[in-house]
């Protein structure tokens, strides 16, 4: 792909660095794009008016996706040519870390974007003289290197399975087109044995297999963005403690004040090469403190977001069968309400603490049966290590519904299998809708053409050649 | 002894296709020109099959038409019956085939050629091309010699010596010098061309028998005929009426099959005496057995030669084995039981270039002012050739008038694609047009090719005033037709309901204009007219009527690929400067930095068709160009 007004968007700041992103969108219709997803708040009155704003202005304000909120974000509006690209460019800094980020990107991109390459911007910037003759080496550079980083990467993320799956696909839509065109370009051939499946049958069962691999994006989102784990639980039930435990060092305020860690915190750290967003919230209970309300509205919230909740629980919360005690049990039964057994472990902390008989684990034990349970002494590192053998049950073994399913983690990839999705749908309706061969194959050309940049494979030819290989055709 | 015996501008080398449209147009844009045949009675030979058009070639054919080319006039003239293949296959596809009369094709070609103003034609064989050195880096070409001795000066020389350069006939154990058909080969321009730098590459070809009529029981066989109103080539050919001739169609059987494989040690493809590269799209019949054993049966058709003539053409049993082998396995065809054969099959080896040697202008790169049209280049087929020639003339007058070549792209015509694969791409085997090669192709229509080509016809001066403002008349009458659909709304109205119903489409409960209503695929604009008074008023040909149907129905699909087009043309217009020093661009790839400096691409997008050249190198090029500019 060279040159093109069309636009770009990207997440312009490194992935997993903290909590505030900008995504970068470029081209002649910026404004238009960010205007269908970003809606500016002046006094409480909510409206689309990107286009309106004046030149190199910052607005606060809310992206949409539809009628829901994604994040309350400021966005910079910088008209054509006094930007880095010289372009129009907006700016969208959100605060909700990269996995909004790359909500709103993936935003933007249904609105009318399409993914940046690597170095793209800075492409931009060059092609449209932003940068001086002895910066110009250096850009060639940049964008060469980047492209063979890229090329690498995208070679590293598209595993052998998923390139052979591709490749499986794109050999089969040849096949296909080979045969309309043969039909098209032969017109005499008797169509014999050699003609293969019905065409709407085979672009119906490659049409379901892109729709899984497109699915899959969200899981591979997991291995690329991080899994989303959050620590809930009561106050003092010892979640910051697991928090550092987890992460290796000291990184939340442990005291045995209740109600310490008054909003969340992340950490990153690594599985079997998968990061983990860690992200540790206030304890959960009625509260009056306005900042810790905050916390704990904060921490239902990430609740909504996690791949995977560890609930921590205070095993003497089940000791007893008084009245305070129960009070304690109703707010575990109001939080682990907004669980699922799917989305959630509970550990029973502080057995340390517990009888020698373990009484209080055990009527905990109980009171969580639905769940999946790991007694721990979180504080004496004891029995925590079953944590980890969830995580990689559940989402690292592949064991959590994809099987031997290959995964899309690259939003390039998604892209692409999206647009040659749309594709196939056009082809399938020609079809239906009686119109011809050249009209259908048409659709499938351009298909195959999307699924061949994936795995940057020129099909032209190989139709050509399937024809001749597969045809006998001639004087 | 050589002496003098002439001074042109233009000498054209062979009259096959590709030699006649670059005669006539060059000669029609004024330029002193002559045109050599190895033998008179060749001219504008079909040595193969007897017919012009079929897919991808029938809009070659059109395109050549409306450039200003002959072989459409022609063969419309010539006709032994036409058809339109894949009428059901939709609007990019429609491509007339025609078979026709070989024999009255020749005798129109030469009397054209003879007729035409500023050209003399001549038999010769040229066996040198003069070159002069100039002050420029290349030789220019200054004239060509007979085996005669005579030379001819001229300022352009366009070779289109088709299969006769070193041409060796092969059949079966048989094999000697010739040319098609028992004509001379051409055996000493070769030397020359090597001489000159020319990468030479050894191809090869075959043709099947040609069978007496009198000895084929047609009785066995099915009867085919064309359409029974025949469509013409020519935008100037209004109606054809001809007394069309059938093909007839048999099959093989398991007997013929069986003496193939008996006998396959005795193919000179088999047992290595070939060494030409054939196509791979008309392999002979031994081929077909071999590399489709399970194949139970094949196709022939027997097709008629002319009109005066018991020769017939039977397409699809192409073959090099021995003609023994050839009669035996013929008489076990349904129908040939007791063939008589009047030529044996043959195989034919010749010489051609390396295309990716010349311009896009089809002058080459090696030698100034000397062009290079037809299967000289690699192709195959008699369209590909004179689409090749007529580009070939024109742009030899361009550049005598010191103009700008005449560049038809890949969105333009099938006549670009043809050129740009073989020039960018190049080519190991004759390269034949399909479709399926045209990534542009809803737009490389039978219908539009007017449309397409014919206001650059006019630009360089091949398309007369008068037949231009008829174009452009025919242009409006499309156009506001399509406009008058537009607007003509149809009430949902019993009539009109009926009407719906009678055509299996859905009633309407609104007004909805004629053209909403042509959108839909089960409702033709000749079905339309039932429902639409304002028809009678409209006076369009029937192509026109076609083309406003196409217009309308596949609006979308058209709109898409003109989007496709505008992005593909912004690279095309991206110009490469002569003096861009490929190897200089450190951040090209090594490969890449060869091949651009090899293949000198005119522009960023015919660079990147070539092979070996990544997106990235293309993206350092333009960066690099980018940077030259500033």
């Amino acid at each position: 792909m060279l040159y093109s007004n069309d636009c770009i968007a990207a997440i312009s700041t490194p992935a997993g660095s903290g909590g505030i992103a900008i995504i970068r969108i470029s081209g002649k219709d910026a404004f238009f794009i960010a205007d269908k997803m970003f809606c500016a708040n002046k006094e409480g009155v909510l409206s689309h008016c990107v286009s309106k704003m004046p030149d190199h202005t910052i607005k606060h304000g809310y992206v949409f996706d539809g009628g829901e909120l994604v994040d309350e974000c400021l966005l910079s509006k910088m008209e054509a040519p006094r930007t880095y690209t010289a372009e129009n460019v907006v700016e969208v800094n959100c605060h909700g870390g990269f996995a909004v980020a790359t909500k709103i990107l993936e935003l933007a991109i249904r609105c009318g974007a399409r993914p940046a390459e690597p170095g793209e911007f800075t492409k931009r910037a060059f092609l449209n003289g932003r940068l001086d003759l002895s910066e110009a080496e250096g850009v060639m550079d940049i964008i060469n290197a980047k492209t063979e980083e890229s090329r690498k990467a995208a070679a590293r993320q598209l595993s052998g399975r998923l390139s052979r799956q591709i490749e499986d696909i794109c050999g089969r839509l040849v096949k296909a087109l080979a045969e309309m065109e043969v039909s098209i370009d032969y017109p005499e051939y008797e169509m014999d044995e050699q003609a293969g499946d019905d065409a709407s049958l085979v672009l119906k069962s490659i049409k379901e297999e892109l729709l899984k691999l497109s699915a899959t994006y969200d899981r591979g989102r997991l291995v690329r963005d991080g899994l989303k784990l959050v620590i809930a639980g009561l106050p003092n039930a010892g979640k910051s403690s697991l928090m550092n435990m987890l992460s290796g060092y000291n990184r939340s305020i442990v005291t045995d004040i209740p109600g310490t860690t008054r909003d969340t915190v992340d950490e990153f750290v690594q599985i079997d090469g998968v990061p983990i967003i860690i992200t540790d919230t206030a304890g959960i209970r009625e509260t009056e403190d306005t900042v810790e309300k905050i916390g704990v509205e904060r921490a239902f919230e990430k609740i909504e977001e996690a791949d995977l909740v560890v609930y921590v629980a205070d095993c003497l919360d089940f000791e007893d069968d008084n009245e305070g005690a129960n009070a304690l049990k109703q707010e575990h039964i109001a939080n682990v309400s907004r669980l699922t057994p799917e989305n959630s472990v509970v550990i029973i902390n502080k057995t340390d603490l517990d009888g020698e008989d373990g009484n209080a684990s055990k009527k905990a034990e109980e009171f969580f049966k639905d769940f999946t349970c790991i007694k721990a002494s979180i504080l004496e590192n004891k029995g925590v290590e079953p944590v980890f053998d969830i995580i990689k049950i559940r989402f690292l073994n592949q064991a959590a519904g994809y099987g031997s399913q290959n995964i899309i983690t690259n939003i390039r990839h998604k892209t692409l299998i999206d647009q040659a999705l749309s594709l196939l749908t056009a082809a399938e309706e020609s079809l239906l809708g009686g119109m011809p061969l050249d009209c259908v194959s048409y659709d499938v050309r351009l298909c195959s053409e999307k699924l061949g940049e994936i795995i940057g494979k020129n099909i032209s030819e190989d139709v050509i050649h399937d024809i001749f290989s597969r045809f006998c055709l001639g004087k | 002894m050589r002496f003098e015996a002439g001074e042109y501008d233009v000498a054209v080398v062979g009259a096959g296709h590709a030699g006649c449209e670059a005669a006539l147009a060059a000669a029609r844009l004024g330029y002193k020109t002559v045109i050599f045949a190895i033998n008179l009675d060749s001219v504008g030979n079909m040595p193969c099959n007897p017919s012009i058009g079929g897919t991808s070639k029938g809009q070659l054919v059109r395109e050549i038409d409306a450039l200003g080319g002959s072989m459409g006039k022609i063969a419309d003239k010539t006709t032994l019956q036409s058809k339109v293949l894949n009428r059901a296959k939709g609007p990019a596809v429609y491509s007339l085939r025609a078979q026709i009369d070989r024999r009255e094709y020749q005798t129109q070609m030469k009397h054209e050629l003879e007729l035409c103003e500023n050209l003399d034609v001549k038999q010769g064989e040229i066996v040198d091309v003069l070159t002069e050195d100039t002050e420029g880096e290349i030789p220019k070409v200054c004239g060509v010699v007979t085996h005669t001795g005579a030379i001819y000066r001229t300022k352009c020389a366009i070779l289109c010596t088709g299969t006769y350069l070193k041409g060796k006939v092969i059949i079966g154990d048989v094999s000697y010098s010739s040319g098609p058909d028992g004509l001379f080969p051409a055996n000493s321009l070769s030397a020359r061309l090597i001489e000159l730098g020319f990468t030479i590459l050894r191809l090869k070809t075959g043709t099947p028998a040609r069978i007496k009529r009198a000895s084929v029981d047609f009785s066995k066989m099915e009867e085919q005929y064309g359409d029974e109103v025949a469509t013409p080539f020519s935008h100037d050919t209004d109606t054809l009426e001809i007394e069309q001739m059938p093909c007839y169609l048999t099959h093989t059987t398991t007997e013929t099959h069986e003496i193939i494989r008996k006998n396959i040690h005795r193919s000179p493809m088999y047992n290595g005496s070939i060494e030409g590269v054939g196509p791979r799209y008309c392999p002979s019949l031994e081929d077909k057995v071999m590399r489709f054993s399970d194949k139970e049966r094949h196709q022939a058709f027997v097709e008629p030669m002319g009109r005066n003539t018991e020769e017939m053409y039977l397409q699809g049993m192409s073959s090099s084995l021995p003609e023994d082998v050839q009669l035996d396995f013929m008489r076990t065809i349904i129908g040939l039981e007791n063939l008589s054969v009047m030529r044996p099959a043959y195989a034919i080896e010749y010489d051609a270039i390396d295309a990716r040697q010349l311009h896009l202008s089809l002058e080459s790169r090696l030698v100034d002012g000397l062009f290079f049209a037809g299967q000289i280049n690699g192709s195959s087929g008699y369209e590909e050739a004179a689409g090749q020639g007529i580009v070939a003339g024109i742009n030899a007058a361009m550049k005598l008038s010191g103009r700008k070549p005449l560049i038809i792209d890949r969105s333009e015509g099938y006549i670009g694609v043809l050129i740009d694969d073989l020039v960018t791409r190049g080519t190991k085997e004759p390269y034949r047009m399909m479709t399926s090669r045209a990534e542009y192709r809803l737009l490389l229509r039978h219908d539009n090719a007017d449309t397409r080509l014919m206001p650059k016809g006019y630009e360089a001066g091949l398309v007369s005033e008068e037949r231009y403002q008829r174009f452009l008349k025919k242009q409006e009458a499309v156009q506001s037709e399509i406009d008058r659909l537009s607007a003509t709304i149809m009430p949902p109205s019993r009539a009109v309901n009926d009407f719906l119903k009678e055509q299996n489409s859905t009633p309407i409960k609104n007004g909805v204009s004629l053209k909403e209503l042509l959108r839909r695929p089960e409702i033709t604009y000749e079905a339309l007219e039932a429902i639409d008074k304002g028809r009678k008023d409209v006076t369009l040909n029937k192509t026109a009527r076609e083309e406003v149907e196409i217009l309308v129905k596949y609006e979308g699909y058209i709109k898409r690929q003109e989007q496709q087009v505008e992005q593909f043309k912004k690279m095309e217009k991206m110009l490469i400067p002569d003096d861009v020093d490929f190897k200089a661009i450190p951040t090209i790839s090594l490969e890449a930095r060869e091949k651009l400096s090899k293949l000198r691409p005119a522009s960023v997008g015919q660079a990147g068709r070539i092979s070996g050249v990544s997106p990235a190198d293309v993206t350092a090029l333009v960066v690099y160009l980018k940077t030259r500019q500033d």
